[in-house]
């Protein structure tokens, strides 16, 4: 035990507790389904068989993973995007009874002796924006899944009523039962299926149970996200952590899933059966070491978590402040991290997957909540963690109680923070304008700072308020654009351009005014804005380390695949660049933090018992970045247009932002643009602004013609056939796909680069389709 | 006049690293210094002065998200 710890039998979190009748809740099930299967081991990292659930017509059935799968698509979310691939057509929508949802565990979840290993990627068809969303997410019950004996679940179909589907392990036996009793909150309704399933009543049996359940609000809005269980034995409470991208908890609760609940006999640190134990244990407790003695010094993710990033965003002009027209702003200081370090529980290892030094899964015990149906009741919150309080930022909410309330209801309604956050901030400033005003919204008084405004939006949806407002406003930014623009009620100009989405995704919560590879970074990505594909600003703006379009490719090509390999394997990225190694500044390439790429190739090997080196784990991932990228392009997206962002991302879209910023902008008008200072000083700001505008615009561009032919993808965004079979593919159906689709496209005249070129400047290649003669 | 990552920035006559990372408002922790092409040890930043006429890069480690 660590120093000061308070022991295990003696600590109370003073939540309020609830008692559960669990036998008069399980008494109204009824089983819809049941499928026996015979418990196996796993080997080398696999389980390899999948979980096949139709809650239309109630089948079950396991799929075998093959080796051609594993070569092909490694696992995790590469297993989801095949899985995905055999089952859905161009015209499939998110609450199409063929869309599924699924959800993967990968070659090296639920290792307990490197840090990180704990995570589930999920994937499924998303309502925000009709392509493939995956979204990872910690907690047990990725690890849980493939102890039960599945690298994968794979949900289709709808029930017809609620119903909660146990894997449970212990039994080898899969049951899909009527649930209409349990709360649909997930803060309760994880409480309650953890002791409902858990064999004894004891902690360590609730342990050995995961729950995944979406609240109430996913059932009305687009940003359902999945909550994700692990029972704190310290804090005897079950915490979650979130799948929060794209609206995946939106899509279980359309399929009437009120849960899926893992349940293991009991699993250890070599439950994955690894090939090499020694070898993982060596890189493991090397890295565990570099936590321990480096983190305080470094971004002290212990202590604050990922919290601490909202004084550096900042201070670097990098943080959202009333959506985004401001990347730092006066009262910042109210949400710093030693704010909430005064609120979060200390001396508790908070990793949210055993065996995480990292341990920066933070939470505030005993939190008492001050509105809606929970008011007065103490709770655990899971966080804030960097990306909610920059949300907090956005929407101009600077009292760490109120960042805690919304944290809270957003997590146990089955809310994204990310997506609500960015939305709400959106609704405000075109409040401000007038553009929207009270009436139009529904009685709320949504303007910047307003707490009370943005809970009463919450509570509202999560009572499925059927208001116009409360109903379109929940669905995301791209609707409520499309629905004010239809009422004719403002600018278009300003409603488009203000609106931080693309693809019909809210924004995760950086500037991008500054860096055009951060640009990029949100706008040239398969599932749309979120920074898991890439993170450059410090790169690009502050480091200027890549200055011409060929260097931002290069690095828009290496990050996304980099950090998409995780997802393959079911790790968390934190432990590789959050934490560096004493000697990486003397390395070559720092960025890249060589020695953990080492460790993951060492740590996969040692797994699998393959034998790749780090380019083999970037070809892992390009693999299945391409065939997302086809996929999308299979579902009619995936093209240049796709890939459009709003100008509030490039830079300022008002005359407020640009006076904010005044000597930042004449200064690139004068030595980005080449215009004449004096020529500047008699602009008008709505001159200047057009003229950055209509340059920036350009640069996007030429951005996208580097990126697309660092790809290998036509001018027009789409990965070619020749470069699929390079990567190793031979699926006829979709090196047919992408033909016809090429060819469609330069007949519509679409397969040219877009950026306009001039003197001393060239297109990536002469002949705009290159790929023809590799 | 110093160079910071490509950018002219006036010479402050016995600025250290620690100094000038202040002056730049670089409070990111996980940076590597380089001072023409040598590396600045963090344990050295308070006692390491800058010359005038020096490139300096300061590459902050990519971290968040
Ligand atoms: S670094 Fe944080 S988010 Fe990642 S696995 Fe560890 S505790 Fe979870």
């Amino acid at each position: 035990m660590v120093s000061g710890q308070i022991p295990v039998e003696e600590y109370d979190t003073g939540n309020t507790r609830h008692k559960w009748d669990v036998n008069k809740l399980i008494r109204a099930h009824r089983v819809v389904a049941e499928y026996a299967y015979k418990k196996g081991e796993i080997q080398k990292g696999f389980a390899n068989r999948t979980l096949y659930i139709n809650l239309s017509n109630n089948e079950i059935k396991e799929k075998q993973v093959t080796d051609e799968m594993k070569k092909l698509f490694t696992g995790g979310r590469g297993f989801g995007l095949k899985l995905l691939w055999d089952s859905i057509k161009p015209t499939t929508r998110w609450n199409s009874p063929e869309n599924e949802l699924l959800i993967t565990t990968g070659p090296l979840c639920g290792t307990t002796q490197y840090p990180g290993s704990g995570k589930s990627l999920c994937l499924g068809i998303s309502p925000s924006t009709d392509i493939i969303c995956d979204s990872n997410v910690g907690g047990f019950f990725g690890p849980y899944l493939k102890f039960t004996g599945f690298d994968a679940i794979e949900i289709q179909g709808k029930a017809k009523h609620d119903v909660v589907i146990l894997i449970d392990g212990e039994k080898g036996k899969v049951v899909v039962e009527t649930a209409p009793l349990e709360e649909t909150n997930s803060h309760l309704a994880n409480e309650q299926l953890t002791y409902m399933y858990a064999k004894e009543d004891s902690d360590k049996s609730r342990q050995l149970i995961s729950v995944v359940s979406a609240g109430k609000a996913a059932e009305h809005s687009y940003w359902g996200c999945m909550n994700f269980s692990f029972y704190d034995i310290r804090r005897k409470v079950c915490r979650m952590k979130q799948a929060g991208r794209g609206g995946l908890g939106t899509i279980l609760r359309d399929k009437k899933i009120k849960a899926i609940v893992a349940k293991v006999e009991k699993f250890t640190g070599v439950s994955n059966n690894p090939a090499d134990p020694n070898k993982i244990a060596e890189v493991g407790t090397k890295l565990h070491r570099e936590i321990r003695d480096l983190d305080r010094y470094q971004c002290n993710m212990r202590v604050v978590g990922t919290s601490h990033l909202v004084e550096i965003m900042d201070q670097y002009d990098l943080l959202p402040c009333e959506n985004y027209r401001f990347g730092s702003f006066p009262k910042a200081s109210k949400i710093y991290s030693p704010k909430f370090y005064e609120l979060f529980t200390k001396i508790i290892p908070d990793g949210c997957w055993h065996g995480c030094t990292m341990a920066c899964a933070k939470t505030v015990d005993g939190f008492e909540v001050m509105t809606g149906p929970y008011k007065g009741q103490k709770v655990t919150v899971d966080g804030p963690e960097y990306e909610t309080l920059g949300c907090a930022s956005n929407m101009s909410l600077w009292e760490p109680r109120e960042v805690l309330e919304f944290n809270f209801y957003c997590d146990t309604y089955g809310i994204d923070t990310i997506s609500a956050g960015t939305a709400i901030a959106y609704y405000m400033e075109m409040y401000e304008y007038g553009i929207l005003n009270q009436k139009r919204c529904d009685g709320l008084e949504l303007c910047f700072g307003n707490f009370e405004a943005v809970m009463g939006f919450l509570h509202r949806m999560a009572e499925g308020d059927k208001g116009e407002f409360i109903t379109i406003a929940a669905k995301g930014i791209r609707r409520v654009k499309n629905w004010i623009k239809e009422k004719g009620w403002g600018d278009q100009y300003l409603i488009e351009e203000c609106g931080m989405e693309s693809k019909g995704l809210e924004y995760s919560e950086y500037v991008t005014k500054e860096s055009l590879a951060m640009q990029g970074g949100y706008g040239l990505t398969l599932k749309g804005p979120q920074h898991d594909e890439a993170w450059l600003i410090f790169m690009d703006m502050v480091n200027n380390q890549i200055p011409t379009f060929e260097d931002k490719a290069e690095a828009l090509h290496y990050f996304p695949m980099w950090r998409t390999w995780f997802g393959l394997n079911g790790l968390c990225k934190l432990p590789w660049n959050d934490i560096e190694p004493a000697n990486n500044a003397e390395t070559k390439e720092p960025a890249k933090v060589p020695e953990h790429v080492q460790n993951y190739v060492d740590y996969q090997n040692a797994m699998t018992g393959w034998n790749v080196d780090k380019n083999g784990l970037i070809l892992q991932s390009e693999r299945c970045y391409n065939w997302q990228r086809a996929m999308n392009v299979f579902m009619g997206r995936g093209r240049r247009k796709d890939d459009w962002i709003p100008y509030r991302s490039m830079g300022p879209v008002t005359e407020v932002e640009y006076m904010s910023r005044k000597d930042r902008y004449d200064k690139q008008l004068v030595e980005k643009i080449g215009l004449n200072q004096n020529d500047v000083e008699k602009m008008s700001v709505s001159e200047k602004i057009k003229t950055l505008y209509n340059w920036k615009q350009d640069q996007y561009q030429k951005l996208a013609d580097a990126v697309y032919y660092r790809r290998g993808w036509t001018p027009n965004g789409v990965p070619t056939p020749q470069k699929m079979k390079k990567l190793g593919f031979s699926d006829k159906k979709m090196l047919d796909m992408l033909e016809k689709v090429i060819d469609e496209d330069t007949k519509k005249g679409l397969n040219h680069w877009c950026g306009k070129y001039g003197k001393g400047e060239k297109p990536p290649s002469i002949d705009p389709k290159y790929w023809e003669k590799w | 006049m110093i160079i910071v990552n490509s950018n002219n920035i006036d010479f402050v006559e016995n600025e250290t690293v620690s100094g000038l990372l202040k002056r730049m408002k670089y409070v990111f922790p996980n940076v590597v210094v380089k001072i023409n092409g040598r590396l600045v040890k963090r344990t050295d930043f308070a006692d390491t002065i800058i010359p005038d006429k020096s490139e300096v890069s300061v590459i902050h480690m990519i971290s968040g998200g």
